[in-house]
């Protein structure tokens, strides 16, 4: 007879097992690594908490030291390669697989690892994507989580970079899995129930608080001429062509010098309210200045930023803030936002190819997606209208019977033409395709399709290629754009200056844009204690952004 | 360092007649452009020196797009190079021009 | 440039040739050894560094509110504002001159990290040359009005340089001191001072400690308008060069270290002078800055 309830034993077995290392749930963190090695089988699948935003850092730490000959062979399912402790387990044998979605920090070691065969690859996902299969087939046996407190029930307060911990936490628990939390400290009652306890199978007391990485702190000082004037073309060409309101924006100094440029140049272009007014993005500091104008009704985030809970907790008509007032974010359901509920993605890539399809592999690095190829991509899922929708889908629509036309996300790709140390943004051919190569890869790691893309920005116009209409107007559209670089400089003159005038290539004074207007002083903030002063002294910058 | 030397001929001089014009640092990525009224009307004279050597074709295309631009003739225009990426030169030869024009 | 544009523009981020330019009664100044001279440095080419066709440095004679006066001003971003030979060369010349030409003042605007490593010894000469003719353009009756608050800060020799000044003025972005925070990380250990801590860094050597503490004389906001403003206050009321000023000047650092000299945090040194709430002031805007120095004796006196 069939044994409905296997998974549930195993899982009260482990539970069991763990018991004799706490105290009710309650485990110190010097316990952590004997915890893990009693808890955990060979070859279980484990989600390690840690995208490019918080880290479940001590236990990282705990599983590294777990003894190889007890613990091995795990397939790791998570987020963010980003922790050293993160490939050292790949190293010592007690992780074999990986499934994962980002790896910043540590892209050069995944490569090299995944050369050397130390780690077998499932493959590089998405976000949504990767949280999507912990429900199909990547389940976790054992998650590891990182919340800010916990009282003795296990009732776990994650603060305001909750992230990815309440669907990690759903896909563990809701299916026979084990729960263990890291917690900054044990209080008699958290200032708001995040994850119920009995979720929660053990808390381990960290021995220092998570870490949290301010990934998306851009100093305003470090802005460029250029950047500001592709930032003004965007705003110009695009945000008030479409009167674009819901968005994402990418993690770049373009996107975050629009951000800046809202209140100064936005305004006097007459576009407050008309453009960008609900967002599906984390806390920018480069945003307060814009909120502060009154130009963001709503801001929906993935993961906190640090030293912006301060402001946030001020400012709960434009946040998502719990009872006690910190933000709650939830990396899941905004992913979600940015996909079904915004009309246009912008952001930055290291590469274009002649088709528009973009990446940021280099022929060294692994650097993972994130959450990109999900907010850049246009979901065929959708069927409510809006209006910058409806005009992108009619400027895309070919053939066809206009009655049965759906509309279309605009995906913008928003760089400069030539990167650091004069690395030329515009190939022939991504270095993914090498690279795929190179380490054996299924699927180039690609990070926005061409046929995604909506519209390039750079210092020399904005390509539309929805207004393409073949092969050709799409390679010269991009190569009429791409600058000074050799994709650039081979482009047919002629056919390029057709596209301009058929309104597939706008250049700045098309734009009515003077290049030698594109000034810093146009900055609503030109220093991190610009956005200080912005914030009444609420945003509170990480000591390494000050210089005062 | 490398040097480079463009000489163009321009249909017209450049506008205004203010002798000098300086502009632009010479740090990691940016340049410094001194312009000076001193060719006859009708030539220009771009010279670089750069610590980047191999882009003699892209100076050599950034310089004619400029020249073709602002028919800069009478100038002599000397460039210190820090490494500035092509848009960055076209942006301060433009901003050069504009102030020799005042 | 005219007008509220030219007052407002940020110091911080403004080029030498920007400050000076905005800084001046318009059109007034005249520059000494111009670009167009092209006095490279002889020495850059060795090391395949580039060249600025000023080597970092403008100088000339200019007006201030109506007063003639000799200006040197350092560009931060041309290898760190570091003096080489032609850089060091020209700030001495300028200054040797101030003793024969007597203007109302001299006005360094100094943005240095100290000497240029590529020609230290040079460098090194000049400092010492440099500080000899301030002293001698002081005893000439000439004020020199260091002004202080660009990327590179005024470090090395060029803290050595500001040293001497008859008067400094500081803006809160600006840093004085001799070794700068790595130099000090590197030989004392991170535990000693950590120089990615920035808020320690500027607590240690920013505008802000070096006005409470009596090392610069006035505190500006970060602009133009706010420095001449400034450099005419510290022209009109430079202390007197002699003797008495000196051993003043001498009496004053004795009694500095004795008082803070067990000091762990330039905190512990605001609270110890006065300062209500000495964990507020990096973040105080420059008129609440302004009132605290007020009510500290320390913040004012004759000697330097």
């Amino acid at each position: 007879m069939a044994d409905w309830r296997g998974e549930r034993k195993a899982r009260d077995a482990r539970i069991e097992a763990g018991r004799a290392h706490a105290q009710g749930k309650v485990v110190p963190a010097g316990e952590a690594t004997a915890l893990l090695d009693a808890v955990l089988k060979p070859g279980d699948r484990v989600c390690l908490e840690g995208d490019n935003q918080k880290q479940a850092d001590c236990l990282a730490r705990a599983l590294s030291q777990c003894d190889p000959a007890r613990v091995h062979g795990l397939h790791m399912v998570q987020s963010g390669i980003v922790l050293p402790e993160h490939l050292d387990v790949f190293e010592t044998g007690i992780a074999e697989r990986l499934d994962y979605s980002y790896s910043g920090p540590q892209g050069a070691r995944v490569a090299k690892m995944l050369y050397g065969g130390q780690i077998k690859l499932g493959a590089v996902h998405t976000y949504l994507e990767l949280f999507a299969r912990y429900f199909i087939d990547l389940t976790p046996h054992v998650a590891l989580i990182a919340g800010v407190s916990a009282d003795r029930e296990g009732n776990l307060y994650t603060g305001p970079n909750t992230e990815d911990t309440p669907t990690i936490v759903e896909a563990t628990h809701f299916k026979n899995g084990v729960v263990i939390a890291q917690v900054n400290e044990i209080v008699d009652k958290v200032p708001r129930v995040d994850i119920p306890g009995d979720r929660i199978d053990f808390v381990v007391e960290a021995d220092t608080p998570f870490f949290v990485e301010p990934l998306f702190t851009r100093d305003p000082a470090a802005m460029t001429e250029t950047q500001i004037l592709i930032a003004m073309m965007a705003i110009k060409g695009i945000y008030a062509e479409y009167g674009v309101r819901r968005l994402n924006h990418g993690i770049g100094f373009g996107t975050a010098a629009i951000e800046l440029l809202l209140p100064t140049y936005g305004e006097k272009l007459g576009l407050k309210g008309e453009i960008a007014t609900h967002f599906a993005l984390n806390p920018h500091p480069t945003l307060i200045p814009a909120i502060e104008s009154g130009w963001v009704r709503q801001v929906h985030c993935f993961g906190s930023e640090v030293g912006m809970d301060r402001y946030i907790r001020e400012r709960p008509d434009v946040f998502f803030t719990g009872a006690d007032g910190s933000l709650r974010s939830n990396r899941a359901l905004c992913q979600t936002a940015g996909l079904y509920a915004c009309d246009m993605f912008i952001g930055a890539t290291l590469q274009i190819d002649l088709m528009g399809h973009s990446s940021t592999v280099t022929q060294s690095r692994v650097a993972g997606f994130g959450g990109a190829p999900n907010m850049g991509s246009d979901p065929h899922g959708r069927r409510h209208p809006s209006d910058p929708w409806m005009k992108a889908g009619r400027e895309g629509q070919v053939v066809g019977d206009p009655a049965l036309m759906r509309g279309r996300k605009l995906v913008v790709q928003m760089v400069e033409t030539f990167g650091e140390k004069l690395v030329p943004t515009f190939v022939e051919r991504l270095d993914a395709l090498e690279l795929a190569k190179k380490i054996g890869l299924e699927l180039a790691p690609v990070m926005i399709y061409a046929d995604d893309v909506t519209h390039i920005v750079t210092e020399e116009g904005i390509a539309n290629l929805l207004l393409c209409r073949d092969a050709d107007d799409r390679e010269q559209a991009i190569r009429g754009v791409a600058g000074y670089t050799e994709v650039g400089r081979g482009r047919d003159r002629a056919k390029v200056e057709e596209l301009r005038a058929r309104g597939i290539i706008r250049r700045p004074e098309d734009l009515g844009i003077e290049p030698l207007d594109a000034d810093r002083s146009l900055l609503a903030a030109r220093s991190i204690k610009d956005l200080v002063h912005w914030s009444g002294g609420l945003y509170e910058p990480p000591a390494r952004f000050r210089n005062w | 360092m490398e040097s480079l030397t463009f000489r163009h001929t321009t249909k017209t001089p450049l506008a205004g007649s203010k002798p000098q014009a300086i502009t632009g640092v010479v740090a990691s990525g940016n340049l410094e452009i001194l312009l000076e009224r001193v060719l006859p009307p009708d030539t220009c004279e771009v010279a670089i020196e750069t610590p980047v050597s191999g882009y003699g074709q892209v100076w050599e295309a950034v310089v004619a797009d400029f020249v073709a631009r602002a028919q800069p003739g009478g100038l002599r225009i000397s460039i210190n190079d820090g490494g500035a990426r092509p848009d960055t030169v076209s942006l301060r030869l433009l901003q050069g021009a504009r102030l020799m024009e005042a | 440039m005219a007008g509220p544009d030219r007052d407002r523009l940020s110091w911080y981020e403004a080029s030498a040739r920007q400050r000076l330019d905005a800084l001046l009664d318009p059109g007034s100044f005249t520059e000494a050894l111009g670009p167009a001279e092209r006095r490279m440095s002889p020495h850059l080419p060795l090391f395949d560094l580039p060249r600025a066709f000023d080597d970092g440095i403008v100088v000339g004679a200019g007006v201030l509110d109506g007063k003639a006066v000799f200006v040197a001003a350092q560009e931060g971003r041309f290898m760190g504002g570091a003096f080489g030979e032609v850089h060091g060369a020209k700030l001495v010349g300028l200054l040797r001159a101030a003793v024969a030409a007597k203007p109302a003042a001299v006005l360094l605007l100094l943005d240095t990290g100290g000497v240029r490593l590529q020609e230290a010894n040079a460098g090194e000469t000049a400092i010492a040359e440099a500080m000899r003719a301030i002293v001698e353009a002081r005893a000439a009756g000439v004020p020199v009005v260091g002004l202080i608050g660009g990327r590179a800060g005024c470090f090395g020799g060029g803290g050595l340089i500001a040293g001497t000044c008859s008067r400094l003025a500081v803006s809160e972005g600006g840093r004085i001191s001799v070794s700068g925070p790595e130099v000090i990380e590197t030989n004392k250990g991170a535990e000693e001072f950590d120089s990615r801590d920035r808020a320690l860094v500027w607590r240690t050597m920013g505008g802000k400690h070096r006005r409470l503490i009596g090392g610069a004389d006035a505190f500006c906001a970060d602009t133009v308008a706010a420095f001449r403003e400034a450099a005419l206050r510290l022209i009109a009321d430079a202390p007197a060069f002699d003797l008495d000023t000196l051993v003043a000047e001498q009496d004053r650092l004795q009694a500095r270290l004795d008082r803070f000299g067990d000091c762990r945090d330039a905190t512990d040194i605001w609270a110890r002078l006065g300062v209500n709430d000495p964990d507020a002031v990096p973040a105080m805007d420059t008129p609440a800055f302004e009132e605290t120095v007020a009510h500290l004796r320390e913040a004012t006196h004759d000697a330097r």
